[in-house]
């Protein structure tokens, strides 16, 4: 093989530049290949990559991953295991040395790669390049893109252009095509590129401001002394006294328990302290500070601006166009995604209301416990999923499940204890409270105090991605789907079955409807149950984006309540009303102070209570006998 | 003066007496003279909720947040007062006397360093000053109570829409306290008040001395309630409980006198809760949480509604017993099968007796005396 390498090299040199065999490039560079180091490879690299052999990119690709070897005899073989074959693939006897170059050595062997892997035949690695290169991009891949692009026309390929020629084509004029070609896209990697273009920097000078300004800063806005601090990082003016600075002057300067005359006990206000340093400046003991109107002289002569990065105005003026038709666009999606928000926490609080538009809005009880039926419910779906590991399928089981579990705990508590009650509606309060501290605490003694896992479905993880803007997970669409289901079962319930009707009379007058043959006890009883129910398929609902633990439900009760008393009491569509009002108002307000939820519920209580004040009954409320006292 | 308010001061005179002796002759330790204490302001606190409650017919769920409330403001002027003295300790060992401006500074990283500040919020702006702080006991609260009770009963929200009204006014106030710029130290809460700033007497003095306080307090609460009630006002409040649209139409305004009930039971019981935080030491919103007020609801029915000695006398069974439970003093019964450890149970016992004395026995403990 040795003595072939005289004849190769002659060959290689015989050949015209851009053609030289990869063997022949590898075999001249061979000690810096067997060794390589991440300062000195780079022109290796870029001659393997121009020799024009189509075996470049497979060797690149080998030596990037450590499957490049040399043969005892120093011909470079592509390994695989032990097994080696020549660069053309044929198969090799003899033992093998692995190259392992470093991961710096490997970065730029990507890099080089990349030109391949854009014309690459297989699509999934031209996307994988493509997306390494925005990524991270650099003013070099740009002739490689369009060397690329002529090759083989691509849209994303087309993209990825001019995405690199808005930054980094020399020619101002092709720049601003390129962002104008974008238009209002919201992309998040066009606005990751242009947002680069209006990177700016504060600078003061004392004659005009050069470079590409963005505008001229007066000094009130700055104040004055960040002002004074950047004329003095620019070196135009002397550095400013600190408090410390003058206070380690004086302290330095204590003789005998005095500074400068003044006795240290009396320096215990800032303006004995100033005196202290001015009768030290006039000893000549400190050097002088400024004073306040040396500053306001600096200040005066000097002019503040932002200057842009980027030297070209004609660029900056075109990003700051395409940027701003950008964020308008995106505000109108963040108000749509926010309107989804909205829209999504109203169905969840009105899962949690609507059990309770029937015990507390048709019956007027309140169910205090109602948390600790959502709380149940949860659970239940807990435990399903302890039996049923088909996510699906346990979901399946636990929701009637579910709604069984609460039912039968609603009727319980309805005939031990609310029916008793019903006279004395404050008295319920308390003890369905008692039954709800005992319901909380069972289930800690159960389940433990750690959150349970009620894990959702494949097929309901994940969100629906319209846009780069404007998302929602699809969990919330299904609790949104369920809120809706719930209102068309309410609708037909009370509307349009013999139960409705029978609640709705035992409700407006009781004694009539029981002379009608209607047994108020029996119809109060499946009323409260039916409630419950429902509290219970809203517990696993809620358990699935939420940790299942026993105050689950206390997080809700309060919300719950508002939101069947500020939609009206005893109107299903008032609840609804009310549901939309509280989602649509938290999100609102987390919207305009986004760092904190907390304050979003505390003025939107607030709101609630004066609410109330303009309308004591509620969004929609009902007139006549049906509304009662 | 009725009989049954002469008892009850001969009474606590009489406990306040023992406890003191006993307390002297090292019978019981410091902390169960805080425990007493303690109980003796959520008396206090009790015996409003049921002038309000049991006489005036207003189930406000929102009176504890009145108790905590007066707790944080006594609470600012403690931890002012005692880090100003830190502070000023720390500053002495420097070369030159510390600036007032230096010293608040210390103050405010000292007091604010746990929500990430250094600056002094404006609601702390009389916090160096016991008087300022004291009248600020009584008028946060009664403020808060005036004009919630105004806009409520102006639009005449009542019933259990008001108890609703008053839970919702709770939580927003414990969920604003809950955020660490809301200047009272968030989740934090204000810590250290069981030291008496420039008192050097020990734990087991002062300990008393807030009892005696107690005790006081409670005397004077229960007297002027006792007032109230006793002479016609207490007839009208009686009289709202029971018809309120009789009373309006006989020419009372009962918007007034609902509205001053509420504010006075407001006062009482933010003074209660500026004498509690003192001897528990630490004061956080999660005092504030609705749960607080239903739990100060419960021990009223329990003890019975209409009777100021029951209210007295719920608070005191159901919280010394909550703590004896809950301090994990009690034996736990063992079924063979399964032990019955109080810690866990008592929660599950004290709904249960919830749920029964208000189903039948409406008039609570306070009841049986009759």
């Amino acid at each position: 093989m040795r003595g072939l390498l005289p004849l190769l090299l002659a060959l290689v040199l015989a050949l015209p530049a851009h053609a030289q065999n990869v063997a022949a490039v590898l075999d001249v560079h061979r000690d810096q290949i067997e060794k390589p180091s991440r300062t000195s490879i780079g022109p290796v690299i870029d001659a393997l990559a121009a020799s024009g052999d189509p075996l470049a990119a497979t060797v690149l690709a080998a030596w990037e991953d450590r499957r490049l070897g040399v043969l005892e005899d120093g011909t470079f073989v592509l390994t695989d295991g032990d097994a080696a074959t020549s660069l053309e693939g044929q198969p090799v006897a003899g033992k093998a040395t692995v190259l392992r170059p470093n991961a710096g050595v490997r970065g730029l062997i990507a890099g080089a790669l990349v030109q391949f892997q854009l014309t690459d035949p297989d699509p999934a690695a031209r996307v994988a390049a493509i997306d390494a290169i925005a990524r991270n991009p650099s003013a070099d891949h740009l002739p490689l893109v369009r060397a690329a692009l002529e090759k083989s026309p691509d849209p994303a390929l087309e993209r990825l252009e001019r995405l690199l020629t808005l930054r980094f084509d020399p020619d101002p004029a092709a720049r601003v095509a390129a962002i104008e070609s974008f238009g209002s896209s919201l992309s998040l990697d066009v606005r990751a590129a242009l947002n680069p273009l209006l990177a700016t920097a504060r600078v003061a000078t004392v004659d005009e401001p050069q470079g590409n300004i963005a505008r001229e800063i007066p000094v009130s806005e700055l104040g004055r002394v960040a002002a004074y601090d950047l004329l003095v990082q620019a070196g135009l003016a002397p550095a400013r006294l600190t408090r410390e600075a003058a206070q380690q002057a004086l302290v330095a300067h204590i003789q005998n328990g005095q500074v400068a005359g003044i006795p240290v006990a009396s320096l215990n206000t800032q303006d004995a302290r100033d005196a202290a340093y001015s009768a030290l400046e006039a000893s000549g003991a400190v050097p002088p500070a400024a004073t306040e109107d040396e500053v306001d002289a600096a200040l005066a002569s000097a002019t503040f601006a932002e200057i842009y990065a980027e030297p070209e105005a004609q660029v900056t003026d075109a990003a700051r166009a395409a940027l701003r038709g950008i964020d308008a666009k995106v505000g109108a999606m963040q108000a749509a995604d926010l309107a989804m928000d909205a829209v999504s926490l109203a169905s969840i609080y009105f899962l949690a209301a609507i059990g309770l538009a029937i015990t507390f809005g048709v019956m007027r009880v309140i169910n205090m416990a109602h948390g600790e039926f959502i709380m149940m419910g949860a659970y239940t779906g807990y435990v399903v999923q302890q039996v049923v590991p088909n996510y699906t399928l346990s979901l399946v089981v636990a929701l009637p499940l579910a709604f069984l579990v609460t039912f039968a705990a609603g009727v319980v508590l309805e005939r031990l204890v609310i029916r008793h009650l019903y006279k004395r509606p404050l008295e319920t309060l308390l003890a369905t409270f008692g039954v709800s501290i005992l319901l909380q605490q069972l289930a800690k003694n159960i389940f433990g105090t750690q959150a349970r896992p009620l894990t959702a479905p494949d097929w309901l993880s994940g969100s629906l991605v319209i846009n780069d803007v404007v998302a929602i997970s699809w969990i919330r669409i299904a609790i949104l789907v369920l809120a809706l289901l719930f209102l068309g079962l309410y609708l037909f319930i009370m509307r349009r079955t013999r139960l409705g009707l029978e609640v709705r009379a035992v409700q407006q007058n009781p004694t009539m409807a029981a002379s009608m043959g209607i047994s108020p006890g029996r119809i109060n009883m499946l009323a409260f149950g039916l409630g419950s129910g429902i509290a219970g398929i809203a517990g696993v609902a809620i358990g699935l984006f939420a940790q299942v633990t026993s105050e689950i439900g206390q997080q809700y009760i309060v919300q719950s309540f508002m939101t069947v008393v500020v939609g009206g009491v005893g109107s299903i569509f008032g609840t609804l009303a009310g549901a939309a009002l509280i989602g649509f108002l938290q999100k609102g307000i987390e919207w305009l102070n986004p760092s904190n939820t907390l304050a979003a519920q505390t003025y939107m209580i607030l709101f609630i209570i004066v609410f109330i004040q303009f309308r004591p009954r509620g969004i929609i409320a009902l007139k006549g006998r049906a509304a009662g006292d | 003066m009725r009989r049954s308010t002469l008892i009850f001061l001969a009474l606590l005179a009489l406990s306040t007496a023992a406890v003191t002796v006993m307390a002297g002759g090292g019978l019981i330790s410091t902390s169960f003279v805080k425990t007493l204490g303690m109980t003796l302001c959520l008396c206090l606190a009790a015996v409003a909720m049921d002038l309000v409650w049991g006489y005036a017919g207003i189930l406000s769920l929102g009176h504890m947040a009145f108790f905590a409330l007066g707790g944080y403001m006594i609470g600012m002027w403690l931890m002012w007062a005692r880090t100003e003295a830190i502070v000023v300790q720390a500053l002495s060992g420097q070369p030159l006397p510390p600036t007032a401006e230096e010293i608040r500074q210390g103050i405010g990283g000292q007091i604010f360093g746990v929500v990430g500040t250094s600056d002094i919020p404006w609601i702390w702006s009389f916090a160096h000053s016991l008087p300022l702080q004291l009248l600020l006991v009584v008028l946060v609260p009664g403020l808060l109570a005036a004009v919630f009770g105004w806009l409520a009963f102006r639009s005449r929200v009542t019933g259990v829409y008001l108890s609703i009204l008053t839970q919702a006014m709770t939580l927003a106030l414990a969920l604003y306290l809950f955020q660490n710029d809301s200047g009272l130290r968030g989740n934090n809460g204000l810590s250290g008040l069981q030291n008496l700033p420039g008192v050097s007497a020990p734990q087991e003095v002062t300990a008393l001395w807030l009892f005696w306080a107690s005790a006081l307090a409670l005397a004077g609460g229960y007297l002027l309630a006792a007032w109230v009630v006793g002479g016609k006002f207490g007839s009208v409040i009686r009289a709202i409980r029971d018809d309120e649209q009789r009373v309006r139409f006989l020419g009372y305004p009962v918007e007034g006198f609902k509205l001053f009930v509420f504010t006075l039971t407001a006062v009482i019981a933010a003074i209660a809760g500026a004498l509690y935080y003192p001897q528990a030491g630490i004061i956080n919103p999660a005092e504030m949480m609705p749960i607080a007020s239903i739990y100060l609801a419960v021990w009223v029915a329990i003890g019975g509604r209409g009777r100021l000695y029951g209210a007295v006398i719920g608070a005191a069974v159901v919280s010394l017993l909550s703590s004896w439970f809950t301090g994990g003093r009690a034996p736990s019964i063992p079924l063979g099968f399964y032990t019955i450890d109080w810690v866990d149970w008592w929660q599950v016992l004290l709904g249960l007796a919830f749920v029964l004395v208000t189903l039948l026995a409406p008039k609570g403990i306070g009841g049986l005396f009759r």
